[in-house]
């Protein structure tokens, strides 16, 4: 109980130090919390897949499509209880620079395949009646304050023209991790659309959304369905939605490795500044810890003593650093909802946080511990700091 | 004023071994992320600036943005090469090459992983409109063949891609006959083959786009005028150069803004750092600067030698940064672009501005941290730190 009340005491000696030091460790904390979120926000998509939905793409890659009477053929496959077309349609609101994924989809089996996409019954249905009406998430709904009733012209990239959907309904995730910012709308109106455009390119599904009976046989039934279409013009390929979704992640890989790496560089930084405070606090206490062990106090002490301050020290900066993280994190991903439609602090961040600062905290106390300990009694009563 | 002698506060560092090494190595640590920044986002300006030609045009669909999304019919593409502001090659021929673009997914040899590769078929001046691209090895593609070369970034990076072998796409197989040298343009992370194979075997009717070499760089407002409202065309016309800057703006201002925000916030940590350093260093000299005084230095000349102190930390955290920064160079990034959806590979590049502005935001850095200890240095009193001594 003395030895606690005497680090504490000893951690406020130099009060400019301390503060200095802590705020270091909550700006380090802070920054590598976000980081880590900003990583986790890449996977977000690959950890809301559920493991009984497959996706169905042409082989080639996403840029092609499929004729639609696979959905026919892929229905008939033992194990699939349902399919759903799915096309990106990827235009843009007003300006580019007003970016959110849009998608042409087959309503009821897709709904009844997202159960995480909560909706109102009457707004459902409002839905289902209106041809050209969309379904939009809450956050999207949120940013650009789009209400039901609302038309949303959207200027299109792969399906040239601009296109004008009414909000019908607003969605809400089951939870913070799925994505509610995205907007669905029919595919028939779409295809029925491009069919007097350009009539070749109707009939053609960007990907196939596959819901199966049994996710022990997601490989066995995606190996069937491939099979049907070898040596057509389109084949296929089927993996998981989850393994479809890490495809994305993989492919900007380096950027999340990139990311990764720098959010350890904040801790070394932090490591340095501390390792810098110990060192000098040490130094300066030098005859203190000779007069400890000439009263009688071990080296072991006299190590515990340097180590505890430090650790008291990186605690205080690790505690108020999390705390900061959540709201700074909540304005960010508001700010950047463009790029990151999920973004939440998880508890395996807030986790590393903690390991990470009480593992600066023991690291800076390494040196400074270990010279305290040795230092003879003589020299240290001599030392002036 | 007679200034402190800079040996002083030099010298002062020296003695102070371990303090020195951890805040200047903290700083270096910031100046590393800073500059590695600054060096990517030039390396991906670098290869995308030396894709495009200032002379030469892209038509693309109205609002495609890139051209895989992009489609222009035979009939349009016919329109376009007929503008009489398109230079005539030597051979009497329009400098006009209509090229199909599509991508396809081949794995990363290292990963594994499936990835993007843009796959574009040029037409019979598709080469003489890019002079950067040269044969490395192998040969150049027969036209009217189903074969293909590679750019030099995919011949690295992807299995399957190497002289001899088959590529599967498109319900054909293409032989690799050879791979290119782009100079480090986005075109080294591309597989090039005839264009009117590609459109056979993908079945389509309508190219990517048009590209072609204006006879006289200055008559691009005319042509883009003339032909974007030309009501038989829905498309955009732009310089080449200026369409592939625009594919990697995105990434380029993801880069930028991530690394500045990142450097910002982990400079304050520097800062702390050397504020901590300084603030120590002026609490253990107290009785020194009260001699300096005594001796007849003025309270500006303790302020600049603390100052100096604090910037010679600053900058010696600047040199070891941005010598391991430096080291990046080394180091080639290949990653996906979202603009266009496909790999592209480019290297940090370190520029003459680049050690300019890292050097001036390490002194900045010096210069906050220190600042406040240097003030409370000059501000004591004679007697007072006599005593203290």
């Amino acid at each position: 109980m003395n030895s606690l009340k005497l680090i504490l005491r000893n951690a406020l000696r130099h009060k400019l130090r301390t503060g200095l030091t802590v705020l270091g460790l909550i700006v380090a904390v802070l920054a590598f919390g976000l980081l880590q979120t900003v990583v986790d926000a890449w996977y977000a998509g690959a950890n809301s897949a559920a493991p009984n939905r497959l996706v169905t793409r042409n082989a080639i890659s996403l840029v092609f499509s499929m004729p639609l009477h696979y959905r026919e053929k892929i229905r008939a496959v033992p194990g699939v209880r349902q399919v759903a077309p799915f096309n990106w349609f990827g235009g843009y609101y007003q300006d580019p620079k007003n970016f959110f994924a849009q998608f042409a989809v087959d309503p009821l089996p897709f709904l009844a395949m997202y159960p995480e996409y909560r909706i109102a019954e009457d707004d459902l249905r409002a839905f289902l009646r209106d041809r050209k009406g969309a379904i939009i998430g809450r956050k999207l709904a949120d940013r650009y304050g789009f209400r039901v009733g609302d038309t949303i012209p959207l200027q299109g990239t792969i399906y040239p023209g601009v296109w004008s959907f009414t909000v019908r309904a607003i969605y809400d995730g089951a939870d913070a991790r799925v994505d509610a910012s995205q907007l669905f709308f029919h595919w028939e109106f779409l295809n029925e659309t491009m069919k007097q455009r350009q009539p070749r390119r109707g009939d053609q599904v960007g990907v196939f959304m596959v819901q199966i009976e049994d996710p022990q046989r997601s490989a066995a039934i995606a190996q069937a369905i491939d099979a049907l279409f070898k040596n057509s013009l389109a084949e296929t390929l089927t993996e998981t939605e989850k393994a479809f979704q890490l495809g994305f992640v993989a492919m900007t890989e380096a950027i999340v490795v990139a990311i990764r790496i720098v959010s350890f560089v904040v801790i070394f930084i932090i490591l340095a500044v501390m390792a810098n405070t110990m060192a000098m606090t040490a130094r300066e206490r030098t005859p203190e810890y000779a007069t400890l062990k000439v009263l009688g106090f071990g080296p072991g002490y006299v190590a515990r003593l340097v180590f505890g301050e430090s650790l008291a020290i990186a605690l205080c900066g690790a505690a108020l650093g999390i705390a900061l993280t959540f709201p700074v994190a909540a304005w960010f991903g508001a700010e950047m909802g463009n790029f990151f439609p999920v973004f939440e602090v998880s508890r395996t961040t807030v986790a590393l946080q903690l390991a990470c600062a009480v593992g600066v905290g023991i690291a800076a106390a390494l040196l400074p511990g270990r010279n305290a300990a040795r230092v003879r009694i003589v020299d240290g009563l001599r030392a002036i700091g | 004023m007679r200034p402190v002698p800079l040996a002083y506060s030099v010298r002062n560092l020296w003695t102070r071994k371990l303090t020195t090494a951890l805040t200047a190595g903290g700083m270096a640590l910031v100046v590393f992320v800073f500059a590695a920044v600054l060096m990517l986002e030039a390396g991906l300006r670098q290869a995308l600036v030396a894709t495009g030609r200032y002379d030469n045009v892209v038509v693309t669909r109205r609002a495609a943005g890139n051209e895989v999304q992009s489609g222009i019919d035979r009939s349009q593409a016919a329109i376009v090469e007929s503008q009489p502001e398109i230079a005539i090659g030597p051979d009497g021929t329009r400098a006009v090459s209509k090229e199909a673009v599509v991508l396809i997914a081949q794995p990363k040899r290292d990963t594994g992983v499936p990835t993007n590769i843009t796959v574009r078929g040029v037409g019979a001046q598709g080469l003489a409109l890019r002079p950067q691209v040269r044969i490395a090895s192998g040969r150049m593609f027969r036209p009217g063949a189903t074969e293909v070369v590679v750019g030099r970034s995919i011949a690295e990076r992807f299995d399957g891609v190497a002289p001899g072998e088959r590529l599967r796409f498109g319900g054909r197989e293409w032989t690799v006959v050879g791979t290119f040298d782009a100079g480090g343009s986005g075109f080294d992370s591309e597989i090039w083959g005839d264009g009117e194979q590609m459109m056979q075997s993908f079945r389509r009717q309508a190219f990517s786009s048009v590209v072609a070499r204006l006879a006289d760089p200055g008559d691009f407002e005319r042509l883009k005028a003339r032909l974007e409202s030309d009501p038989r065309l829905t498309i955009d016309v732009k310089r080449e150069r200026v369409f592939y800057e625009e594919q990697s703006e995105m990434m380029a201002n993801f880069i930028r803004i991530l690394g500045l925000a990142l450097s910002v916030i982990f400079s304050i940590g520097a800062m702390i750092g050397a504020m901590i350093t300084m603030y120590a260093a002026v609490a253990n000299r107290t009785g020194e600067i009260g001699a300096l005084r005594a001796l007849g230095f003025r309270r500006g000349s303790i302020l600049a030698a603390f100052l100096a102190e604090a910037l010679a930390l600053a900058i010696l955290g600047w040199a070891v940064g941005l010598a391991l920064a430096a080291l990046m160079q080394l180091v080639r990034i290949s990653t996906m672009n979202w603009q266009s959806f496909s790999e592209l590979a480019f290297s940090f590049a370190l520029t003459p501005a680049i050690v300019a502005q890292s050097l001036a935001f390490a002194c900045a850095m010096g210069l906050a941290g220190g600042v406040l200890p240097a003030l409370r240095a000059a501000r004591l009193k004679i007697v007072d730190a006599l005593r203290a001594a």
